[in-house]
């Protein structure tokens, strides 16, 4: 409660990049990953995955499915932790803290590292009370002036506060497809994360509310570091400053699936000149 | 089952004789089955029928009297009726509500949500689902042990404490044997009921930095609630229609010399009876009274109405969430 | 909403290490349900441990010439013949089963293969009701409805109750359960088993009868062994409606009245001086108990290992 408090006063008081920025050109890094790798009981979803992510950028995972993209993602925020078999080996490091260190707490750290999901699933309550959610868990504000300004807020930010308003207190159940996506991204950043986690975000909308979306995210750029999953390639390719290819490695033996990183680099590099043959057979549409 | 079956009755199917023939057979059998289902509702019908013209010289004159009356030695008395019984029922079901309700609501969401898939939560489950076939005469036995009797375990755990904190033969003891014999249904429906909370739900208020508890609290009670409603209206139901482990735990059946208000707490730990030992009673004293078979009738009335009256309102209940929620 | 944190290194250990406060918090959450959840374990401990301490001293004390051979049961003479109560336990069982099984198994069939989905909607909700009628009301029915009018047809006696007019009453009270667990299992064949069939050209009877029956046939199984034991664990409607009191001559006709475990442990418990009797009258309640639990144990263990087999099968 109080360290939120602390970071939330530091923030105002010192100004973006004004401290220990290393060089203009590459941006503070979120998360350093280090030869992660993940495994569900016997079976090893992630081998080795090093990558860096930078801090006001967005970083896309794409590859072919069951290639460990939302499993890698998923222990940015441990949410893999719901998982009883769930076991990851080498380091994650938020900041320079090792998220898996054992003295850290996965609700602390979901507090700080916002996530929005495949399928949009706003509570079956009202508008105001989904985006409210998170503070009054997290003990950032109960009900009052306080609560109603980080509502509007989150809703202005996720580009969703003039169409729901007048009806803030309207179950969030009746809104569209994408304005839920929308509602579900306001609740994300109304816990006021540095990081938003996106697992293929628009795969269940229309091609109008993706573009929406879309659109979005490069406004939230300037506010947060974001991570997003898809497994539409054009969709990396438009929003993403860093892309990261996955593949699959089937073991002949057990018929084991494991993912791994081929390869991590500018969006631009990937599409245009990867370094890697099975990233260049993906993103011509050779394979995948 | 196996293709091979399929092949060769559809293929005697092919010359229109055997056509025929399957479709006198299948009529045939059709029927067979309807009967079986209208005669499971003839009966229903009969025994409501049958139990509300036996009751009606009771319920058409004095249904009032009846309600606030209590247990007399013979049926043709103004004072006779179910009302020490309704006291008796009443705490039965407060009793289970304030026991079975939040063990059973806890304990489910222990092995749905904290235990899942555990070594542990199975063997429990296994416990619970063998808990659920245990005769219900049994289970008078544990309230006679526990509640009633100054029982020690194992030499040297003393229970004597019970017996004193419950009065011995008491409203009380009745009211959590009766707990104990319905939790296991109280834990199995909530079980189902959380089981059903959308992993969206879950993720998205984990996603949003929710403890397991606040998860628990925001998310699974809301949506489980009428699930787990459902679930204590029917064991309470249940509750007040059993007589067998209140006989072991002994309610008695004559002699009692108090007719306290429904929500007169201070018999609470005295002798009791209860709406099913009146009626039990009454069935027996018809041999001396002929009239306490009309009288027993109309005590049957009484309790159905209560116990389908909780149990219609549990599956209405159901049935509309299950429709809303598609 | 601020600006992201800029800071490196800003962000330390103990930032993310949570409030201890909320983390003792979960952990006495988390142990507050743990013991809800063990109360059942604990409930279980303490019926097998009174049982067996009670029936301990019974099987210890008692002379055993007088459980086997005696001329019935007279448990507050120290006669504890237990053929008597076997006898009447299996006739008033099987007699349950001849009504309950095809009542049930019919009903059941009916639901799932037959009847239309608005139908469904009003008779499940009967069948529910009949379910939850509570086990005096049909003693009640048995000895003053059932006797007069359906058993003194069939040979037995109108004016009185015998294990065929309790056998009945339980027949019935059981008939909901049989069709519940039966229609589970059937709702359990799959559809294209089903649509194969009837793509071949099979009709509903026929469908019903060589495909859908043969491929739930385990649960059926389970429908009935569950009946069984819950016929054989039945008090009140034997206890009403089974034509004796608290003591009986052994008896092997259904047309007589005799005592079942349940019933004849509820007769012992409901007399005037209660269950405080004479010698081993106490103990031998839980003697009685202890066969009867452990006989419905295993029929419930044996019924779940069938249903397990319906859900592992599809």
């Amino acid at each position: 409660m109080t360290a939120i408090d602390d970071m939330t006063e530091g923030r105002d008081s010192e100004p973006l990049g004004e401290v220990g920025a290393e060089s203009p050109a590459m941006p503070e890094v979120v998360f350093d990953v280090e030869e992660l790798s993940v495994y569900y009981g016997e079976f090893q979803a992630v081998q080795d995955a090093s990558l860096k992510v930078h801090e006001n950028e967005i970083t896309a995972f794409i590859g072919p499915s069951g290639c460990g993209k939302t499993t890698l993602l998923r222990c940015f925020n441990r949410m893999n932790d719901l998982i009883e078999t769930a076991k990851v080996t080498g380091s994650l490091r938020y900041h320079g803290v090792d998220l898996y260190d054992s003295k850290v707490d996965a609700v602390e750290v979901r507090r700080r590292i916002g996530m929005v999901f495949q399928k949009p699933n706003p509570f079956p309550k009202s508008i105001r009370a989904n985006v409210a959610y998170g503070p009054r868990v997290a003990g950032l504000a109960k009900k009052g002036p306080v609560m109603d300004d980080i509502v509007e807020n989150s809703l202005r930010k996720a580009a969703l506060w003039d169409e729901v308003k007048d009806r803030l207190d309207d179950n969030a159940l009746g809104l569209s497809g994408g304005q839920q996506q929308r509602l579900c991204i306001a609740r994300a950043i109304a816990t006021d994360p540095d990081v938003l986690l996106m697992d293929e975000p628009c795969s269940a909308l229309d091609p109008i509310a993706t573009t929406r979306i879309e659109e979005l995210m490069h406004g939230l750029k300037d506010d947060y570091s974001i991570v997003i999953v898809t497994h539409n390639m054009q969709q990396a390719a438009r929003v993403s400053d860093r892309t990261a290819f996955f593949s699959v490695n089937v073991n002949p033996d057990s018929d084991n699936r494991t993912g791994i990183l081929v390869e991590y680099d500018s969006t631009q590099q990937i599409f245009s000149n990867p370094s890697d043959e099975r990233t260049e057979n993906y993103v011509t549409g050779r394979f995948g | 089952m196996t293709l091979a079956t399929i092949g060769t009755v559809a293929r005697r199917g092919a010359t229109g004789f055997e056509r025929k023939r399957t479709d006198v057979a299948g009529g045939l059998f059709k029927a067979l089955i309807l009967s079986a289902l209208v005669v499971s509702l003839l009966v229903l019908a009969v025994l409501l029928i049958d139990t509300v013209a036996d009751a009606w010289s009771q319920l058409s004159t004095r249904a009032w009297d009846f309600l606030n009356g209590s247990l007399r030695s013979r049926s043709i008395d103004d004072k006779l009726g179910v009302k020490q019984g309704l006291y008796g029922s009443f705490w039965i079901g407060v009793f289970v509500a304030l026991t079975a309700f939040p063990i059973g609501v806890g304990a489910a969401i222990y092995l749905e949500e904290y235990a899942a898939k555990s070594r542990l939560a199975a063997l429990i489950e296994l416990v619970i689902r063998n808990l659920a076939g245990v005769p219900s005469v049994v289970y008078g036995l544990l309230g006679l042990f526990l509640f009633v009797e100054r029982s020690t375990v194992f030499g040297f755990v003393g229970l004597g404490w019970l017996a004193d904190a419950t009065g011995g033969r008491s409203v009380l003891s009745a009211g959590l044997t009766l707990a104990v014999l319905v939790l296991p249904i109280v834990i199995i429906t909530a079980q189902e009921a959380v089981r059903s909370v959308p992993s969206g739900l879950k993720e998205g208020a984990y996603g949003l930095g929710a403890t397991k508890s606040e998860m628990v609290w925001t998310q699974i009670l809301p949506y489980a609630a009428p699930g787990i409603l459902t679930g204590t209206l029917l064991a309470m139901s249940r509750a007040i229609g059993e007589a067998a482990p209140l006989i072991l735990v002994g309610a008695i059946t004559g002699g009692l010399t108090r007719n306290p208000e429904l929500w007169d707490a201070s018999g609470l730990r005295e002798k009791f009876t209860a709406l099913p030992i009146i009626i039990v009673e009454w069935v027996s004293e018809r041999g001396r009274d002929p009239g306490f078979a009309e009288a027993a009738a109309a005590a049957i009335v009484v309790l159905l109405v209560l116990v389908l009256l909780l149990n219609m309102t549990a599956i209405l209940l159901r049935n509309r969430f299950e429709r809303k929620r598609g | 909403m601020e600006t992201p944190d800029p800071v490196p290194g800003a962000l330390s250990l103990a930032a993310l290490a949570g409030s201890p406060r909320r983390v003792r918090r979960e952990r006495l959450i988390s142990r507050v349900m743990f013991c809800a959840a063990l109360v059942s374990v604990v409930v279980s401990a303490l019926i097998i441990y009174a049982l067996f301490s009670e029936a301990w001293i019974f099987m210890r004390d008692v002379d055993w010439s007088s459980t086997w051979g005696e001329l019935g049961w007279f448990p507050r003479r120290g006669i504890y013949d237990m053929p008597t109560l076997l006898v009447a336990s299996l006739w008033t069982t099987l007699i349950a089963m001849i009504v309950a099984a095809p009542l049930g198994m019919g009903a059941a069939i009916y639901l799932s293969e037959y009847a239309r989905p608005t139908h469904r909607a009003i008779l499940k909700p009967i069948l529910e009701i009949l379910a939850g009628i509570p086990s005096v009301v049909l003693g009640f029915f048995a000895l003053l409805w059932l006797a007069p009018n359906v058993v003194a047809h069939i040979g037995g006696e109108g004016g009185r109750g015998s294990m065929l007019t309790a056998g009945i009453g339980v027949g019935i009270l059981t008939v909901p359960l049989v069709a519940s667990i039966s229609e589970d299992a059937m709702a359990a064949v799959p559809k294209s088993l089903r649509e194969a069939s009837a793509g071949l050209g099979a009709r509903n009877a026929v469908t019903t009868l060589r495909v859908v029956l043969p491929a739930a046939v385990s649960g059926l199984v389970a429908s009935l062994i569950v009946a069984v034991s819950r016929a054989l664990g039945e008090t009140m409607v034997v206890f009403m409606a089974g034509g004796a009191a608290d003591a009986v001559i052994r008896t092997y006709s259904p047309y007589d009245g005799s005592l079942t475990m349940p019933s004849a442990m509820a007769s012992l418990a409901s007399g005037t001086d209660q269950v405080v009797g004479e010698g081993l009258t106490f103990q031998s309640l839980f003697f009685v108990g202890l066969v009867l639990f452990l006989l419905t144990l295993g029929l419930n263990l044996i019924g779940d290992r069938f249903v397990t087999r319906v859900r592992e099968q599809y």
